[in-house]
């Protein structure tokens, strides 16, 4: 199966006051045709930077100094900008972490709706807020027109959450970049939006990028897993593999410093020091390295 | 431990240069501006050519050193009893910085308190405050004034009382619409935890934190003092006859503004010049002191 | 003399309800509805609960930043739930919290040192200027952070570290009773274990007794004694932590523990059929 997206040895470097700090180095990963794939790091590990990159959010001080994306087959980072935009609009979306800045508020749910829907698919106005009603109710919100009407301050937090990945979900995209879109959620309400995602995802055949540092959410739903810390991607493979036999040590603290309500107390085991330190200055090394050039 | 420091001075003066930088150019030129106003007010009896009230009735309406007519000992001309327009513009700074500096002071002290007290004990107090403070912006500030003149005299004094009196209120809203921020802030919570007094929270948690909105606030109020001794200098209230004043320059020069338009120009200048740097100034702090913790 | 430190007796908090007309007086809308908690002298109990559960404002009654409408708060065997702010100077000592997020809970105006001695001078038990820095120091090197932190300001440090400089202030006035409320949530696996494990060891080297607020129950089995299940600003589960876990009672609380995604992938697990994503079509809950 061809890979949808594959991202290959990316480098990112951000500028601030004056020096360049690598955020990615070296990254590489691919999703598959309609695979869910984990993106696992801890904060500063540089995932947020990697799916903000496929899709073309990066912020002004970043650079991409090497690497490239690949998405169905096609580089994203040579292209034109008007003819990245389109596809990016199209067939790659995003179900953004906060769902309270990601919606206008001064707009009602179902203009943004639809006026997502014109500009995509070239829908009437009407056309528009009827497609948008039906979303609404595939995403089992409750009276679908009448949130239409509401704006996002009216309804609930994990509504709005809905709202958003039905928005993703709208046209049919090819891969879907969720970045962290249960972070800030009850765990019972994380619970019911992890499955709403999957069944969507199994009707829309769209691939999955979730991005998260809750590897008990990776195992609920992403089939294969990529670890990242500091830019570098330490292991990946079938979740169930990496879960049960992890290879990398830094996969293996990760497991033992995660609390579990199944087990007792005593099982909690803190991420040495030593580790992350190692890590850091391998980093660093391979930073050098890259400066220096190639032998 | 492992966690890492994002890296900044430890010594005092370093972090001072650091968060003047933050100010820009707005905080440099604003400081250079107010600087030499502050220079002029301060050295005028030094550096003024001649005796502000000496009337040389001889050498009346010259016009500036370097027109044509103009002489050397009157850099800038002499108005129409034959003073010195520079020396005059100069101790009319004194003037200016002097009603400034009072007037901006006593109307700080008095809206501060009472915008403290309003957003410390909420309630009836606070509604009593707020609707103070609403009724007194209704009356017309001009009016004020001259009611105010009407009772004290004409004169610097009335002035400063009309500015206190009218723009007290500034202060106080801004005051206490942080002051009502800042209590929702957990540190407030986590004194009252800790066992301080009311008092103690205001004036040891809260206040450190008002310091950059009220130095900006003082920086800006201080421009309008001066704008407005001008303002009243047309409706008669400032001080007439022998000391200098902008106002009262501009408002002798107006009567012979098409034979000698140096002698209005000259002060309106002064004042543009003088609003300028303060605005910039108070500009330029905030932007240097407030954001503490934004990057 | 009692074993149990902290007793609440029917404890309730209710705040009036904004309402549109100036004449009716306003619906009170209850967050905290008769809940009976007793926290043994050294134990740690674990106050669980999602959004809405009214888990904080508990939290906040404890330490008497609100005043309860109804029930009472016993400390000690005093009652506290309803003493004046003067009556309650001398006990505020005893009564600490840790917040949630330090970025706001730690003055960005002031440098650590002042912010963790401050309550000892409030309290009279700062002698010299001098004394000043040693005991900052000394704080400082109880939850594992570096002494030169004690010049730098909160925004200059970590979150991790912040979040330890929170704990180091609670403890200043060496308190018997301490409330943490969801003083982890946001934190990174690694930083998080640290501070579970940090305050493990504090509360058997110092003899804490904690209330610790979550919405996470896998932490909270890491740091408590007892769990108690708050629904909707009632308890509506109460008991060791073992019994609560191996046989939860209420339906609530097996809702909550079946919802935690565990990172262990069981054979089969992408199959429709699986129980994870048994879909219950519940319609717009959330």
């Amino acid at each position: 199966m061809t890979a949808i997206l594959a991202v290959h040895d990316l480098h990112v470097a951000i500028g601030r006051r004056g020096a360049a700090i690598n955020v990615l180095r070296g990254a590489s990963l691919e999703v598959g045709a309609g695979e869910v794939r984990g993106l696992v790091g801890e904060s500063g590990a540089g995932k947020s930077m990697l799916g903000r990159a496929v899709l073309g959010l990066l912020p002004a001080n970043a650079v991409i100094c090497g690497g490239t994306i690949q998405f169905e087959g096609r580089d994203l980072l040579a292209m034109a900008e008007p003819e990245r935009r389109r596809l990016l609009g199209r067939r790659i979306a995003l179900i953004p972490q906060d769902p309270m800045t990601s919606l206008n508020p001064v707009r009602r749910v179902g203009a943004q709706i639809a006026v997502m829907l014109r500009h995509h698919l070239a829908l009437s106005k009407r056309a528009a807020l009827e497609r948008a009603a039906e979303l609404l109710a595939e995403v089992a919100i409750r009276e679908p027109r009448r949130v239409l009407e509401l704006y996002p301050h009216e309804i609930s937090g994990g509504m709005r959450q809905r709202v958003l990945i039905a928005m993703a979900f709208a046209c049919d995209p090819g891969l879907v970049i969720a970045d962290e879109p249960t972070t800030a959620l009850d765990v019972t309400v994380q619970r019911q939006v992890l499955q709403l995602v999957e069944r969507l995802r199994q009707r829309h055949g769209a691939a999955i990028l979730f991005i998260t540092h809750d590897l008990g959410v990776v195992a609920k739903i992403c089939r294969t897993m990529t670890v990242l810390h500091a830019g570098r991607v330490l292991e990946e493979g079938e979740t169930g593999e990496v879960l049960a036999r992890p290879r990398h040590p830094y996969t293996r603290a990760l497991l033992a410093a995660t609390p579990r309500a199944d087990r007792p107390a005593e099982a909690l085991r803190p991420v040495p020091p030593a580790l992350i330190e190692s890590l850091w200055s391998e980093a660093h090394r391979l930073d050098r390295l890259a400066v220096a050039g190639p032998a | 431990m492992v966690d890492l420091t994002i890296a900044g001075p430890i010594q005092g003066p370093s972090r001072w240069l650091t968060s003047l930088a933050r100010g820009g150019p707005r905080l440099w030129l604003g400081g250079a501006l107010v600087s030499l106003l502050f220079l002029v007010a301060l050295f005028a009896p030094l550096v003024a050519p001649h005796d502000p009230i000496e009337q040389d009735l001889l050498s009346a309406q010259l016009p500036p050193a370097w027109m044509q007519g103009g002489e050397a000992t009157f850099p800038l001309g002499s108005d129409s009893l034959g003073r010195c327009v520079f020396s005059r513009l100069m101790f009319a700074a004194r003037t200016a910085v002097a009603v400034a500096m009072i007037a901006a002071s006593l109307a700080a002290l008095i809206g501060i308190a009472l915008g403290l007290i309003a957003g410390m004990f909420g309630g009836w107090i606070d509604q009593g405050v707020s609707r103070l403070i609403d009724v007194w912006m209704a009356f017309p500030p001009v009016l004020l004034s001259i009611v105010l003149a009407a009772v004290i005299g004409a004169g610097l004094t009335s002035v400063i009382a009309a500015i206190v009196v009218v723009d007290w209120t500034r202060f106080a809203r801004v005051v206490r619409a942080e002051t009502m921020v800042q209590l929702q802030r957990d540190y407030a919570a986590a004194a009252r935890v800790l066992g301080l007094s009311r008092g103690q929270i205001l004036r040891l948690e809260i206040l450190p934190n008002l310091v950059p909105l009220i130095v900006t606030l003082l920086a800006v109020e201080m421009g309008i003092a001066i704008l407005v001794e001008v303002i009243l200098s047309f409706v008669g209230i400032s001080v007439a006859g022998d000391v200098a004043t902008w106002g009262g320059m501009i408002v002798e020069g107006r009567q012979i503004v098409y034979q000698s338009p140096w002698i209005m120009a000259f002060p309106i200048l002064s004042v543009i010049l003088a609003v300028i740097g303060f605005n910039l100034l108070g500009d330029g702090l905030r932007a240097a002191l407030d954001p503490v913790q934004r990057r | 003399m009692t074993d149990i430190l902290l007793r609440t007796s029917r404890l309730s908090f209710a705040y009036p309800r904004r309402s549109s007309s100036l004449f009716r007086r306003p619906a009170l809308r209850e967050v905290v509805k008769r809940v009976d908690l007793s926290v043994p002298r050294g134990s740690v109990l674990g106050l669980v609960g999602e959004s809405g559960s009214g888990k904080t404002t508990l939290g906040r009654l404890l330490v008497r930043l609100l005043r309860p409408t109804s029930g009472g708060i016993q400390f000690d065997g005093v009652e506290i739930g309803n003493l004046s702010e003067a009556e309650l100077r001398p006990l505020r000592a005893r009564i600490q919290m840790i917040f949630q997020d330090p970025q706001s809970s730690l003055n960005p105006r002031l440098r650590l040192g002042v912010t963790l001695t401050r309550p000892l001078q409030i309290h009279g038990r700062l002698k010299r200027r001098q004394d000043q820095r040693e005991r900052a120091a000394a704080l400082l090197d109880l939850v594992g952070l570096p002494t030169g932190l004690i010049d730098r300001y909160p925004h200059e440090l970590s979150g991790g570290q912040r979040q330890r400089a929170g704990i180091a202030r609670a403890l200043a006035l060496q308190p018997d009773f301490i409330v943490a409320d969801e003083i982890v949530s946001g934190l990174d696996v690694s930083t998080q274990a640290h501070i579970l494990l940090l305050l493990r060891e504090l509360r058997t080297r110092l003899g804490l007794t904690m209330v610790f607020i979550s919405h996470d129950l896998s932490v909270v089995r890491v740091l408590c004694d007892d769990v108690a299940i708050l629904q909707h600003g009632e308890v509506v589960e109460y008991g060791p932590v073992a019994r609560i876990f191996n046989s939860p009672q209420h339906p609530y609380t097996r809702q909550l523990l079946s919802a935690i995604p565990l990172p262990d992938v069981e054979p089969g697990w992408l199959d429709d059929s699986s129980p994870f994503f048994s879909t219950h079509q519940q319609g717009s809950a959330a």
